[in-house]
């Protein structure tokens, strides 16, 4: 197990290095001068030249994406161009209040989309089942930012009762301005968590041993319990996990709308100012908090279903065996 | 002898965006204690859409019970709640699905899949279900240290056997045994069967058998019922059935049997098709299968002829023609 | 075991026929089809209109401003309300329904025909699969709008940058729906035999890989358009795609967000126009889904 986590962790590293050379590449291809952007117009050509000269870019790409890379390896990211800031002091500074919303969200889409995901299965065709349908196809439908800007003029600006802006300082004041961006973030997911239980969940009811553990004659909540939702779990976990690496990268859109000082904006403003060691530092947070999330499913799943641990225990002897779960992972993300 | 179990006039359907399938169609059966029927015909004759319903777990939607009742000793299951149905379930009834290697959670170790079967019917601790669990393993013959494992450590026939080991966790005055040996491997359903007929004796269950083998049937079963369109067609004790059976459907399914003792080219197969449950024929359902239909056999549907000694046969020719008594 | 019965025994259906068949059944779908050609027909004749009236129609009514009468909240005259310029609300989501439905389209069908070309080859040749399918990881591994943005950000915000980064960041979902279901066709035994009878590379892949991949791509497709929209709306929001004046939905929404105190018609309503559009495709691709697969149905 232990050896296998330590595989898929290496296996991070071509990835990485392949996500960081993409963005580097276009980052540079891009018609503009990095220069200009630190010094401003009014600059003499003279401080400019040395400036380039400073910061490399007069070496061609590959130089320069290696130079990178190594300052990469000694923990140094890099200078934001804009603010001459180090950019992982800046993003770590940032990083609690993106893991702080995004828990938050998934704490509200988990807590919902589940036992809606297993009623509306389990009533398949009821009332319930239509509203949590069509409610949950409206969800993941909705731009989330506009969702947010719904709720900022209802509960902000028409009833007062949340700040619409920002992040509040003490716990009461921060509870809640995490409210409404909780649940802009938190409405789409679990709408997407909701309707995949519910596949999941239906599929599973179908299978044999549900008929089998009916005709023991236990309860109907063990059933669904121990029997559906324990095998309806896997697809369940990829999607969450995904999603709430998605939301660990920091979300450009919510954060935005709502002032929160998380990644998410920071990042937006990188780009927009074409600040690239930021947007290079962002790039990999992403990245990397998004495959980890993959792997941390990957590790669940062990921990759901039997069968697919024991071919993580065995994997040395049949290499060309793939793993199921990867397999699971892929439809799921299809 | 007691009936144990009477099926009566059981209609069951499944509504689907296609079409109303005829599944079981007034279906009158009943299971003396301490025998084992076997219920014998081909794939979609209602075999196992009856044995979900006698066990109340027929698929709804799209699957509905139509009428009739279901009297398991004087009781009907089709009155009862759900509560009460899931007393009866695995304690007075227990059922074992077709394929052992769908019918266990994967994801359970199958010690637990016993124990959970005892412990939702008798007040046991977490450790005294387990222990009787492993006790149920080692009557099937599984050693009991394997309690802890799961489903894929075991093989196709180790799984049936597990499967057994639930369906008699609780001691059941009823078993039924759906195809119980179809899937497995031919070696293996001699050894499923052995088991199940001692198991049976030492339980003192009454057993219904359900097969498309009659091979099986002669093997194991007391009293046989063929079971056509969604109704029984004939029934009678296995002697009687396999020497004096008289309705052409069963006289087809017998004949369709390769025979040791004589020398023949080609086996003999029931000509045509089993009629769409959609839309079942008004008269006798095997009408257009038989050689011997008539215009009658077309238009009316034939009753049950009770021909005395047990044999029961739903055919127009015995209703004129002379049977010789049975012995 | 009975559906079966019951399905083979009904009459025989091709394929197309029997998924549209059941597609006519789920009456949202069908609704949801008709509204959304209805939307695309109206998108389509703002065209031929500019083109008809020399876009005089289109600088009077969608662009020019009067800013006596801005946001005017909706009316009679003016259902949809005056927006923060004065422009009529429900003209301007009209002109902009062409950005959302034709870029988002124009994406799905380049990525649809790089991705299903490059998930076509890395499935039926292994020795191109591990180079192709490693960069469709990596580029997975960057979010959809992440990645848009970048491309954007770097080469400007064109309509054909826009399209461009999206096309992009779709290709890879393709790559892997393509590649899949090659890889079980491939495995499948009418293909062995196909291949005992002597049919040739060519042959299988016409007749037996494309068909089996069709249904799989026809969903990913209808799904791709609502999440390609999503993004068309979600850069222009922050700036980053469409840019005003033109009626673009997120870029309409990002410009009542500096009005949001003063006028809510102007932030709901491009919003509901771009759930609205995506929502009528999710419904679509759902019923696909359920009309070409069945077995995934109940």
């Amino acid at each position: 197990m232990i050896k296998y986590i330590v595989k898929r962790l290496l296996l991070l590293i071509p990835v990485l290095i392949g996500v960081t050379f993409f963005v580097f590449t276009i980052l540079s291809l891009a018609p503009y001068d990095p220069v200009t952007v630190i010094l401003g117009d009014g600059a003499t050509e003279e401080a400019m030249e040395n400036m380039r000269e400073e910061l490399g870019l007069n070496d061609p790409l590959l130089v320069r994406y290696v130079n990178y890379i190594w300052d990469l390896l000694h923990g140094d990211f890099g200078k934001s161009y804009k603010t001459r800031l180090p950019v992982a002091d800046q993003i770590l500074s940032r990083f609690p209040n993106t893991i702080l919303l995004a828990s938050c969200s998934m704490v509200i889409a988990i807590v919902l989309g589940i036992p809606l995901g297993i009623l509306s299965a389990k009533k398949q065709y009821s009332l319930l089942d239509n509203v949590a349908t069509v409610g949950g196809l409206i969800s993941v439908s909705m731009p989330n930012f506009w969702l947010g800007l719904l709720l900022v003029i209802l509960f902000a600006l028409k009833l007062r009762w949340l700040p619409s802006q920002g992040m509040g300082e003490d716990p009461v004041s921060l509870i809640k301005s995490l409210i409404l961006p909780s649940i802009t973030l938190g409405t789409g997911i679990m709408a997407s968590v909701m309707r995949m239980t519910r596949s999941s969940v239906l599929e599973t009811m179908r299978q044999d041993y549900i008929s089998t553990a009916r005709s023991k004659g236990i309860a109907e909540s063990r059933v669904t319990v121990r029997h559906m939702l324990k095998n309806a779990l896997i697809p369940i976990i990829t999607i969450s996990a995904l999603q709430f690496g998605h939301l660990l990268g920091g979300s450009m859109l919510t954060e935005t709308v709502f002032s929160w000082p998380g990644v998410g904006r920071y990042m937006l403003d990188a780009i927009k100012t074409k600040d690239t060691p930021a947007i290079m530092g962002s790039v990999i947070l992403m990245s990397v908090s998004f495959s980890i999330m993959n792997l941390l499913a990957d590790i669940l799943y062990a921990f759901v279903d039997p069968r697919i641990k024991s071919q993580y225990q065995t994997k040395k002897k049949n290499k060309q065996k793939k793993s199921p779960a990867e397999d699971g992972g892929k439809e799921a993300t299809a | 002898m007691n009936t144990i179990l009477d099926v009566k006039d059981l209609v069951i359907h499944y509504e689907t965006d296609d079409g109303c399938v005829y599944a079981v169609n007034g279906l009158d059966l009943d299971l003396q204690e301490g025998e084992t029927l076997g219920l014998v015909g081909e794939t979609g004759a209602g075999k196992t859409t009856l044995a979900r319903g006698i066990m109340g777990l027929v698929p709804d939607p799209p699957g509905r019970i139509r009428g009739g009742e279901i009297i398991y000793r004087g009781t009907d299951l089709l009155q009862c709640s759900n509560a009460e149905m899931r007393k009866v379930r695995g304690r007075k009834i227990a059922m074992i699905f077709q394929d052992p290697m769908t019918s266990l959670n994967p994801v359970t170790n199958v010690g637990l899949q016993i124990a959970e079967a005892i412990q939702s019917h008798e007040k046991l601790s977490r450790k005294a279900a387990m222990q009787k669990a492993c006790q149920m393993l080692e009557q099937v013959g599984i050693p009991a240290e394997r309690a802890g494992e799961y489903p894929h450590q075991f093989s196709g026939g180790m799984k049936q056997r597990v499967v057994i080991a639930i369906a008699l966790a609780c001691n059941p005055d009823i078993l039924i045994a759906d195809e119980p040996t179809t899937a497995l491997d031919v070696t293996i359903q001699a050894q499923v069967l052995d088991m199940l007929r001692e198991l049976r004796e030492t339980y003192h269950m009454s057993m219904l058998l359900i097969t498309h083998d009659l091979g099986v049937v002669a093997q194991t079963c007391d009293r046989v019922a063929v079971i056509y369109g969604g109704e029984i067609v004939e029934s009678a004790d296995v002697y009687t059935l396999f020497d004096q059976h008289l309705h052409p459907y069963t006289q087809g399914l017998l004949d369709s049997i390769p025979k040791l003792n004589e020398d023949v080219e080609r086996l003999k197969p029931i000509e045509g098709m089993m009629p769409d449950p959609t839309q079942l024929p008004e008269g006798c359902r095997f009408c257009s299968r038989c050689a011997y239909a008539d215009e009658r056999c077309r238009t009316e549907h034939p009753n049950m002829l009770d021909l005395g000694n047990g044999h029961k046969v739903r055919c127009f020719r015995y209703e004129t023609q002379e049977v010789e008594p049975h012995e | 075991m009975k559906k079966q019965a019951a399905a083979a025994s009904g009459k025989a259906r091709s394929l197309g026929a029997d998924a549209w068949y059941r597609f006519k059944k789920n009456r949202l779908a069908v609704i949801s089809l008709i509204f959304l050609c209805l939307m695309i027909v109206i998108a389509f004749s703002t065209f031929i209109i500019d083109w008809a009236t020399d876009s005089s129609f289109y600088d009077a009514k969608v662009i020019a401003q009067d800013l006596r009468r801005r946001l005017e909240p909706p009316s009679w005259e003016h259902p949809f309300g005056l927006d923060e310029f004065g422009r009529d609300m429900l003209l301007r989501i009209i002109w902009g329904a062409r950005y959302s439905l034709f870029m988002g389209m124009a994406a799905v069908f380049g990525a649809t025909l790089l991705g299903g070309f490059l998930g076509a080859i890395s499935g039926y040749y292994k020795t191109a699969d591990g180079i192709i399918m490693r960069v469709m990881d990596i580029l997975l591994a960057v979010p959809t709008i992440l990645l848009a943005t970048a491309i954007v950000a770097a080469f400007g915000t064109s309509k054909v940058n826009l399209i461009m980064a999206i096309l992009i960041s779709q290709t890879p979902t393709f790559a892997r729906v393509v590649r899949a279901s090659v890889l079980t066709v491939k495995e499948q035994e009418y293909i062995e035999a196909a291949k005992a009878m002597g049919a040739s590379d060519m042959h299988i892949i016409i007749k037996y890989i494309i068909p089996n991949s069709l249904s799989p791509l026809i969903v990913q497709c209808t799904m791709s358009v609502a999440s390609a929209i999503l993004s068309i709306a979600s850069l222009s929001f922050i700036g980053l795609g469409i840019q005003a004046p033109m009626p673009e939905w997120g870029a309409m929404l990002s410009n009542a967000r500096t009005y949001i105190r003063d006028s809510w018609h102007i932030t709901v309503i491009p919003g509901a126009a771009i759930m609205v559009t995506i929502l009528m495709l999710n419904i679509i691709g759902d019923g696909l889904r359920d009309a070409l697969d069945p077995r995934l149905k109940n």
